[in-house]
């Protein structure tokens, strides 16, 4: 903003020589015309089908091909709100979102804290760390889904062989078990990103502060907790942010692994909205449950950049 | 820059709005679909079809792939274009396709019919659709393709769950098939099965939270004499025999004979299960009896055995009816071409040429032995059932009522709520949706 009210002061010249100002416009009709492919699929695949949800929450609509479309107003987010269904939905999303973020954090730290470590051959084991990630997520959940079988999973085979359970369980059988078991597979594949944005804020910390603190005569716990902890906070702060929207728009593991099930035990609020909108066919409700789902969405990010802008060296 | 932006934003905005107040003011449909979404125009039946399947019982993919070939040989002008999917996201896929026109010819569950006839998603086709037919097919057969006297699609093979169980593992406890005609008597095998320690758990279902929970319970709801829905249509699943049925499965749970892993299965689970030689005794689709002696997937080739669905206290043994049928979209704009497919593949002909994967609905097939010969076994017991068959609500809101049951059925088997408790709220969930 400042710049483009600078400018025109800059550029004023005495009349006779325009060339200064011809640029400036050329300049900006390429951008433009760089910017328009962008532009066009920007609008093509977010704007509009945004302002169109956005329209269809408004309207009562039965049917992929519907012709008869009452309008409703706000008749179909208060049909959400005041639905159980809608609330069971969105505890479990918080429950996931809370637990994987959390999950991941810690375990993203034990990994960046190993990774960072002055091994041989070091590009080995990041190179390793990094495959949960490149798995497709559909790929990842099937494979889950066959280690947490009830009859042939390699955890049950692993877990009896070492004695801790007697007989085979079915992970997924029980909504808690399965929710957690979904965290679980969710945390596994999420993890090495979480390790790779804190491997880069630990690589920045200098090497100097450490030697102080030796000298100090500080033991780890104290390293960790005043020095890496506090230079992490950037990282950590990104990382949260992106993770816990992430989490909490969590669709492809769920419809892989369990499709919402048991007893809707795993069934997340994006799920619910697929549910409602695809398979009931009710395209006005599923609408605005997604638009829900939106302003949560921008609530918490907005929440997160305000503490972020507020107090950039402190986690909140 | 700037000024291109903020002035595309706000042309953006201004269109945005426009278009909702142009809908709202003339209350014009939102989905962008018009009345009449049948193009009757490029009606030669030529170009290429794309199919829609389901990858899962009947029909296999080689199947599907040997009819398209014989198909395409005597129709040159129309080139077919499979797709399939799991059956679980038929469904949705249908639906969301529907607007594009993705899909020409549709795979149909005997529970849709209602719902996509009544939204306008699949074609009638009473006009093309011969009368003698009517006769000529199997009555179970055709429901999946009818709705409120119309026809809109052609069934694609009558279905229904059969009784499948190890041959080998009854006969080391003793057991004749005469003991598995009740289902008391088939509690009475397993129990001796796994005491036995022949295997952990003797008896398999499909109980995840899916529409093959719903089938499951069908099955043991019409053994004992219930029904889903009362004279007014309604749902009415908290009837005694309701109840009764639900507890009997739970109570399979607690007495350690039904696998607990079942709640996460689907038919296909309860299948592998079996060919594995971990479940004795199971219920699932007529095509379960080609895998079980298929080498490639089966370790108990030979021992798989089948017979019509044990008779509960009622005495009754209905198989829940799963038939099939293809429609065709709405929104297809090769009509014709869809329907000489359709009218191909559903021919007693090709349907006979198939026997093992799924049972034909024309009578006469029947009566054939050149072609029962072929699946005598599956023929035997599955021409008994189709005689009688439990069908599901055939409502046009059946895929929410669907989910209300499966949810309550579950809270029944965690034991998360009696039976009785869990059938009432499960028809006060699906009658308040109206």
């Amino acid at each position: 903003m400042t710049v483009a009210s600078a400018k025109p002061s800059r550029t004023f010249t005495p009349a006779g020589s325009g060339r200064p100002r011809k640029r400036r416009d050329t300049q900006q009709r390429l951008a433009f015309w760089l910017l328009l492919p962008a532009g066009v699929a920007v609008f093509g695949v977010i704007v509009y089908p945004i302002l169109r949800t956005l329209l269809i929450s408004f309207f009562e609509v039965n049917s992929a091909l519907a012709t008869v479309t009452p309008f409703v107003g706000l008749q179909n987010y208060a049909h959400v709100l005041s639905s159980s269904g809608f609330w069971g939905a969105m505890g479990r999303t918080v429950y996931f979102t809370l637990v994987s973020t959390a999950l991941e954090l810690v375990l993203g730290l034990v990994v960046a804290g190993l990774l960072n470590a002055k091994l041989k051959a070091r590009w080995v084991f990041r190179a390793i760390v990094v495959i949960p990630w490149a798995i497709p997520t559909i790929v990842n959940a099937a494979m889950w889904k066959g280690i947490l079988n009830a009859q042939y999973g390699a955890l049950n085979a692993l877990l009896t062989q070492l004695g801790v359970i007697d007989q085979y369980q079915a992970w997924l059988g029980d909504p808690t078990t399965a929710l957690n078991m979904v965290i679980l597979a969710d945390a596994w594949k999420t993890t090495p990103v979480v390790a790779f944005f804190l491997l880069a804020g630990l690589n920045s910390i200098p090497e100097e502060l450490y030697d102080a603190a030796k000298i100090d005569r500080a033991g780890w716990p104290r390293i960790f907790r005043s020095i890496v902890l506090p230079m992490l906070v950037p990282s950590i702060s990104i990382v949260l942010v992106l993770r816990t929207i992430e989490a909490f728009k969590v669709f492809d593991i769920i419809y892989a692994m369990t499709r919402g099930g048991p007893v809707n035990g795993t069934q997340t609020v994006a799920y619910y909205a697929y549910m409602t909108a695809f398979s009931d066919q009710n395209f006005g409700l599923g609408s605005a449950l997604a638009f829900i789902i939106v302003l949560v969405i921008l609530a918490l990010t907005a929440f997160y950049l305000r503490l972020l802008r507020r107090s950039e060296m402190s986690l909140l | 820059m700037k000024i291109a932006f903020s002035r595309a934003r706000s042309a953006r905005v201004a269109t945005g709005l426009a278009a909702a107040a142009a809908l709202t003011l003339t209350g014009c449909s939102v989905t962008g679909a018009s009345t009449s979404t049948s193009s009757t125009a490029q009606d030669d039946a030529t170009g290429t079809i794309n199919v829609l399947l389901m990858k899962q019982a009947g029909y296999s993919e080689t199947d599907v792939a040997t009819m398209i070939e014989q198909f395409q040989a005597d129709n040159p002008d129309i080139k077919v274009n499979p797709t399939f999917v799991s059956y679980e996201a038929l469904h949705d896929k249908i639906v969301t396709s529907a607007p594009a026109g993705t899909y020409d010819v549709v795979h149909l569950d005997v529970i849709w019919p209602a719902e996509f006839a009544s939204k306008g998603i699949i074609s009638d086709v009473t006009d093309r659709f011969p009368s003698e037919w009517k006769n000529d097919m199997l009555g179970g057969a055709l429901t999946s393709a009818e709705y409120q006297g119309k026809y809109y699609g052609v069934p694609w093979g009558p279905s229904t769950k059969l009784f499948f169980y190890n041959k080998d593992m009854i006969a080391q406890v003793g057991a004749t098939a005469d003991d598995l005609k009740t289902w008391d008597g088939v509690l009475a095998v397993a129990k001796k099965i796994k005491d036995a320690g022949i295997v952990q758990y003797p008896l398999a279902w499909s109980w995840s939270q899916a529409e093959a929970l719903v089938c499951d319970y069908a099955q043991i709801l019409g053994a004992f004499g219930g029904t889903f829905t009362d004279d007014s249509g309604k749902l009415a699943v908290n009837s005694p025999a309701g109840v009764e049925a639900l507890t009997w499965m739970k109570k399979t749970i607690d007495d350690g004979l039904t696998d607990p892993g079942s709640l996460t299965f689907l038919e296909d689970d309860t299948d592998k299960s079996m060919a594995a030689g971990k479940t004795a005794m199971e219920i699932n689709w007529e095509s379960t009896f080609r895998d079980l002696n298929d080498p490639s997937i089966s370790q108990i080739v030979g021992q798989g055995a089948v017979a019509v669905t044990p008779a509960g206290p009622s005495g009754a043994n209905p198989g829940v009816n799963g038939s099939m049928a293809l429609a065709i979209s709405s929104t297809s704009k090769h009509q014709a071409a869809a329907w000489k497919f359709i009218e191909y593949v559903t021919s007693e002909a090709v349907q006979e040429q198939f026997v093992t994967s799924n049972m034909t609905n024309w009578k006469a097939s029947y009566a054939k032995p050149e072609v029962t010969k072929n699946n005598p076994e599956v023929f035997a017991a599955a021409g008994k059932e189709y005689d009688s068959m439990i069908l599901r609500p055939p409502v046009a809101n059946y895929n929410s009522v669907s989910q209300a049951l499966q949810l309550e059925l579950q809270n029944a088997l965690l034991g998360k709520k009696t039976p009785q408790q869990a059938m009432d709220d499960a028809v006060k969930a699906a009658n308040s949706q109206g």
